[in-house]
């Protein structure tokens, strides 16, 4: 899932300082299930933004408040309650994704971040979502048990470790796993060290999103099924 | 004063530097390091390894942006050793620059006359001066290894429209060296790694700082058992300080300081703790020059005191 934390109020009340008639709206994907963008997030943070917008002597500042299922598919807009382009503007808290699709179908809003979007991650215990892919576009796991080493490697070293590992953390923070350290762990513990010691070539970065650009899935066969069908 | 661009050597097999020709003569070889300096004032550095490196030590690593502070560039530092007729290690870290860049670096450099080179991954950008900066690794020390090696062959690593190997007008020929901690605490991946280094092309390595003989000959015998031949300089970092050995201890993965030394240096007085210093290092040496090809020197500015090590470690 995609993983996003909600930017801090100073700079949520700065970008809505121009604004008047605000829209807070709220994504049931991947952002509820982080606890940072859903209904009750958006519900929260509207209350947040009425009291601060008070204290800060801007009685004037509406706030409402809408969420939909997903702010990343065109099925769900017309599930929207309130029209977001008679809004000054649209804090959304979903993903990047979301912002950027939300303002894309709505020309005339204007479609504000509440979230700084990260990573994508897995949950691996009650409050913690961890980083488990880079979408980097050419999947190595085959050859790293599992273990991304493009995220997990602070580095995205494809090799193997680097002199900065210290009892199986990073150099960069002693909270960190270091990853490959992790990759030898899991590879030796599946009797699969051949593939640490396995020279490979330079990654093909070209598939990532610093490659080409915007990259973009197509299924040509559902396309055609939407043709036939109209 | 620079050596002529366009000296590809006929034989594949001749030593391309001094520093490949002193192993290959079963010398022990001894190098030391400059950094450059964040800035333009590059005298005080040029007069150090003038003054005290260039006649003791057989070559001069200069560090790449080192610890990820900004600085003056190992490049242009290696060109004015090669001037001042000193040997330079050129190192690159593969943090900063992309392939095209690092493979047009190594071109420059061998124009330059810069014929040492030891590829490294390089500290994260986090460590540095500069945390916002986009880290690169777009290649790793591996990778960097593997695209000198291509660059050899007369190629580069890219591809032309038909998706042939673009060749060069003119090949580079390098000394390729590489990095290990010896006194990792989970030394086997370093190993395969320095495998992996070997197979890629590096044809030497220096160490991270090593204070534990009795484990450097273990590591020493676990590479040559399997199979990994080519020579290694033992890294000595001088501790000025009984508290930079208990910093690098708690700080500095893969380095160990044991009690001895922070003892030896916490009894030291002031006006001693450079002799004492001194001592130490000449003394891992003295311990573990059976067991390599050389030693590394790095003097973190106390460059001065090299002729007094390579004494004490009885080489003079």
């Amino acid at each position: 899932m995609i993983v996003a934390d909600r930017k801090p109020m100073d700079e949520i009340l700065a970008m809505l300082a121009p604004y008047k008639r605000v829209l807070v709206l709220g994504c049931g994907g991947c952002v509820t299930v982080c606890l940072t963008g859903g209904e009750k997030q958006a519900d929260l943070l509207a209350s947040q933004l009425r009291l601060a917008a008070t204290a800060a002597g801007r009685a004037d500042l509406q706030v409402d408040v809408d969420c939909i299922t997903r702010q990343c598919d065109q099925e769900f807009t017309a599930n929207l309650k309130k029209p977001l382009d008679q809004y000054d503007a649209v804090l959304s808290i979903a993903c990047g994704v979301g912002v950027g699709y939300m303002s894309e179908q709505f020309p005339k809003a204007t479609v504000l971040p509440g979230l700084n979007t990260t990573s994508f991650d897995a949950n691996t215990k009650k409050g913690v979502w961890q980083e488990y892919c880079g979408g980097c576009g050419d999947c190595m796991l085959a050859e790293t048990g599992g273990i991304c080493p493009i995220v997990r490697c602070s580095k995205s070293l494809v090799n193997g470790a680097c002199g900065g590992t210290s009892n199986g953390k990073c150099e960069v923070s002693k909270d960190m796993d270091c990853g490959w350290y992790l990759i030898f762990k899991k590879l030796q513990e599946t009797g699969r060290l051949d593939l640490y010691t396995k020279l490979r070539p330079a990654k093909k970065w070209s598939k990532d999103r610093c490659g080409k650009g915007a990259r973009r899935l197509t299924h040509t066969e559902l396309m055609e099924i939407e043709e036939t069908s109209k | 004063m620079t050596a002529p661009a366009e000296n590809t050597p006929v034989n594949p097999n001749e030593p391309v530097s001094k520093l490949q020709r002193e192993f290959e003569a079963g010398h022990f070889v001894v190098s030391g390091e400059i950094g450059p300096p964040k800035g333009t004032n590059i005298g005080k550095c040029l007069h150090e390894a003038e003054e005290y490196l260039k006649n003791t030590v057989v070559a001069v690593n200069v560090t790449d942006i080192q610890t990820a502070v900004m600085r003056t560039g190992s490049m242009a530092l290696s060109h004015m050793l090669v001037d001042r007729g000193i040997e330079p290690i050129f190192q690159m870290v593969t943090r900063d620059r992309n392939r095209l860049a690092l493979q047009s670096d190594l071109l420059s450099a061998y124009c330059l006359g810069i014929r040492n080179v030891l590829a490294l991954t390089g500290d994260h950008v986090s460590m540095g001066d500069h945390a916002d900066a986009k880290p690169v690794f777009d290649l790793d020390s591996v990778g960097l290894l593997q695209a000198i090696t291509t660059l050899e062959a007369g190629h580069d690593m890219g591809l032309d429209m038909k998706g042939n190997a673009n060749n060069l007008d003119g090949a580079p020929k390098f000394f390729k060296g590489c990095c290990v901690t010896p006194c990792a605490d989970e030394v086997e991946p370093q190993i395969l790694k320095l495998q992996k280094k070997v197979e890629a092309g590096a044809q030497y390595v220096q160490t991270q700082a090593v204070y534990e003989p009795a484990a450097f000959e273990k590591f020493m015998n676990d590479i040559r058992k399997r199979g990994i031949k080519v020579p290694v300089l033992v890294g000595i970092v001088m501790l000025k300080t009984a508290g930079m050995g208990k910093y690098m201890n708690s700080s500095v993965p893969g380095v160990k300081v044991p009690d001895w030394i922070i003892k030896k240096l916490t009894e030291a007085s002031k006006e001693d703790r450079q002799k004492v210093s001194i001592d130490i290092c000449g003394q891992l040496v003295r311990e573990m020059k059976d067991m390599c090809q050389g030693a590394h020197l790095m003097t973190l500015g106390w460059d001065h005191c090299v002729p007094d090590i390579i004494k004490a470690a009885g080489l003079a």
